[in-house]
């Protein structure tokens, strides 16, 4: 290979990397700042653009000695990262206008994007470790970009967190190699597929420690103290960057390291490592549920309802051992859906909060009445986070249920059944919401009304819940070949 | 038989640096975990990442039988960029700290608390 077919492999990401420089450099030395959220938009569509004809193209190959590796696994985690990013940067363009750093935030945003984008074809140890941190560190200057008490609680709390987080999958990275003797993925799957048993312990010690590190990525209970103070105190357009981009990456590196770099089902710990998750998804789903029914701030709320989405996507995790790939396929769908479902309720929460100054639950009493087209994509969000048909949320809860049962175990069947009765739980938050935004009289009788971008992005992501819900078979489809990509 | 005891203290190997390792990031979880003071808990993250590269250091001497001859030279490279990235951290770290102290005039996480813990 040589340099031009290295650059290809990683293209989509160096174009993110290129742009979060220029943003930076342009910043320095012209006056106007429009210039950054042109030059951000532009940097995200070449890298999307890169990462569509990668993905038509079905390239798969590997780069860099093998730190790299883009398949269609890779291109469908970073085309959700990409898309993300875009519309979270197209709908809250009027608030980052008023930002004292905006062309940081641009900059940071880009750099978190092209670091989620190595992430997704990170496939040796040293590129994960690496890519999880530069994505975490710039994170922790975007919670805290506002300068504000709360943004800069948040943003400590956060990182302290995500420090003693990182230090702990560091550790169980550090044993899997001393085992194994190898960094990169393909060499851990040899070493794994003839792992002798007296290894078992140290493994099982290992991969403890890194899905505990990358729990805290995926906001999985006991592992997400900080997600409520978090979203709660960052502004609402990183609090949905947070809870989408970072949420996808963390499940693309799980699925990763366990499917192409352990072998899923058929690896000797797979029923161990299946338990796991079925613990923490169980904890997960409560803890969040729970937490969410006696919540006032709409963030705040938001931060618990990611808590056992969470969990909802990690029955998928669980899922491993019912055989074949479809746990993995069924994580990476509802990945995808959990895009269009979680962007449409942040950014509508973030809307109101730039429009009224607060996200109060009781800020959007009556909401239909002054802002009719954002009461009802928040409205569509809402039933999809329940799981209600017919939106994409119902067929993901379905799909990654399903995935669960098929293989009879019993730990998996009690899971669902769990899972179904939290559905039933989180039903009474996001429904006292909607009941909130159509029955109750409005707080204030002005209109209020979104700027032509918002509206766009909120239309998109509305018809996206609506139109994965009514026809699901692409996204199902370009999700299994995503994950068959791994094996 | 005493001399086989003594043979198994006095000749070091993979055990002994991973038993140093392994207090040392124990050590370093429980500052983590137990310091109310946000700088004492970076303090011990940075031991506990130390108790991580110092079982990398080891690994990559003693790397196990059978096994390729790369694990020397990509532990060390490992090493070196977890220096790096905790470096980075830290520099954030202290930013953060400082922001947090000009806003409120402590450091102290029980008094950080506008956002519920």
């Amino acid at each position: 290979m040589n340099l031009a077919e290295h650059l290809n492999v990683i293209g989509p990401a160096v174009a993110l990397f290129v742009g979060s420089g220029t943003v930076l450099l342009v910043g320095l030395m012209l006056p106007r700042r429009a210039y950054s959220f042109t030059l951000t938009c532009l940097a995200l569509i070449i890298a999307g653009i890169w990462l569509l004809v990668h993905h038509a193209a079905g390239t798969e190959s590997s780069a860099l000695g093998g730190a790299v590796r883009i398949d269609a696994f890779s291109n469908f985690f970073s085309i959700v990262i990409v898309v993300a990013t875009l519309s979270i940067v197209l709908a809250t363009r009027t608030w980052a206008d008023t930002l004292e750093r905006s062309i940081e935030f641009y900059a940071l945003l880009l750099t978190a994007a092209a670091s989620m984008t190595i992430l997704t074809q990170a496939s040796d140890l040293i590129t994960i470790f690496i890519a999880i941190e530069t994505t975490s560190i710039s994170q922790f200057i975007l919670v805290a970009i506002v300068k504000d008490d709360k943004g800069a609680e948040a943003g400590l709390k956060y990182l302290l967190t995500g420090a003693v987080a990182a230090a702990v999958l560091l550790y169980g990275f550090v044993f899997l190699f001393g085992v194994s003797g190898v960094v990169s993925l393909d060499q851990i799957l040899s070493f794994a597929e003839s792992a002798p048993e007296e290894y078992r312990l140290v493994l099982l010690l290992s991969l403890m420690f890194i899905v505990a590190g990358l729990g805290y990525k995926m906001a999985l209970a006991p592992f997400h103290g900080w997600a409520p103070d978090v979203y709660q105190g960052a502004p609402s357009a990183i609090g949905s960057f947070l809870s989408v981009a970072s949420k996808a990456t963390g499940f693309a590196v799980a699925l990763r390291l366990i499917y192409s770099g352990l072998g899923g089902g058929d690896f000797y710990l797979a029923t161990d490592l299946s338990r796991i998750f079925v613990i923490l998804a169980v904890a997960s789903m409560i803890i969040g549920n729970l937490g969410a029914l006696r919540q006032t701030d709409a963030k705040r709320l938001l931060g618990y309802s990611s808590i056992a989405q969470a969990g909802n996507i990690a029955v998928g995790l669980a899922a491993l051992t019912a055989g074949s790939v479809s746990g993995a396929s069924a994580v990476t769908f509802f990945v995808a859906t959990y895009l269009f479902t979680n962007l449409g309720a942040f950014l509508s929460v973030h809307f109101i909060r730039s429009k009224l100054g607060s996200s109060e639950l009781t800020d959007f009493a009556g909401l239909i009445k002054r802002s009719p087209l954002v009461a009802v994509v928040l409205s569509i969000s809402l039933l999809s986070l329940t799981g209600i048909p017919p939106t994409a949320g119902f067929i993901a809860k379905v799909y990654v249920f399903n995935a669960a049962i098929t293989g009879g175990d019993l730990w998996l069947v009690g899971l669902v059944a769990v899972a179904v009765l939290n559905t039933a739980i989180s039903a009474y938050y996001y429904l006292r919401w909607l009941r909130m935004m159509w029955l109750d009289e409005p707080s204030g009788d002005s209109a209020i009304r979104p700027d032509g971008w918002q509206q766009t992005v909120l239309v998109v992501m509305m018809a996206g819940t609506v139109l994965i819900g009514i026809l699901p078979n692409p996204l199902i489809n370009a999700a299994k070949t995503a994950v068959e990509s791994l094996i | 038989m005493i001399e086989d005891v003594l043979d198994l203290i006095l000749t070091i190997g993979l055990m002994h640096y991973l038993i140093v390792s392994g207090s040392v990031f124990a050590l370093g979880s429980v500052i983590a975990l137990g310091k109310r003071n946000a700088v004492g808990v970076l303090m011990g993250v940075e031991l506990m990442l130390n108790g991580a590269i110092l079982a990398l250091i080891a690994f990559s001497r003693f790397p196990p039988a059978g096994t390729a001859t790369t694990a020397a030279l990509e532990g060390h490279v490992f090493v070196v960029f977890v220096l790096t990235v905790a470096a980075a951290e830290a520099a954030i770290a202290l930013a953060l700290a400082v922001l947090v102290y000009r806003k409120r005039e402590t450091v102290d996480l029980d008094r950080i608390n506008l956002l519920k813990w």
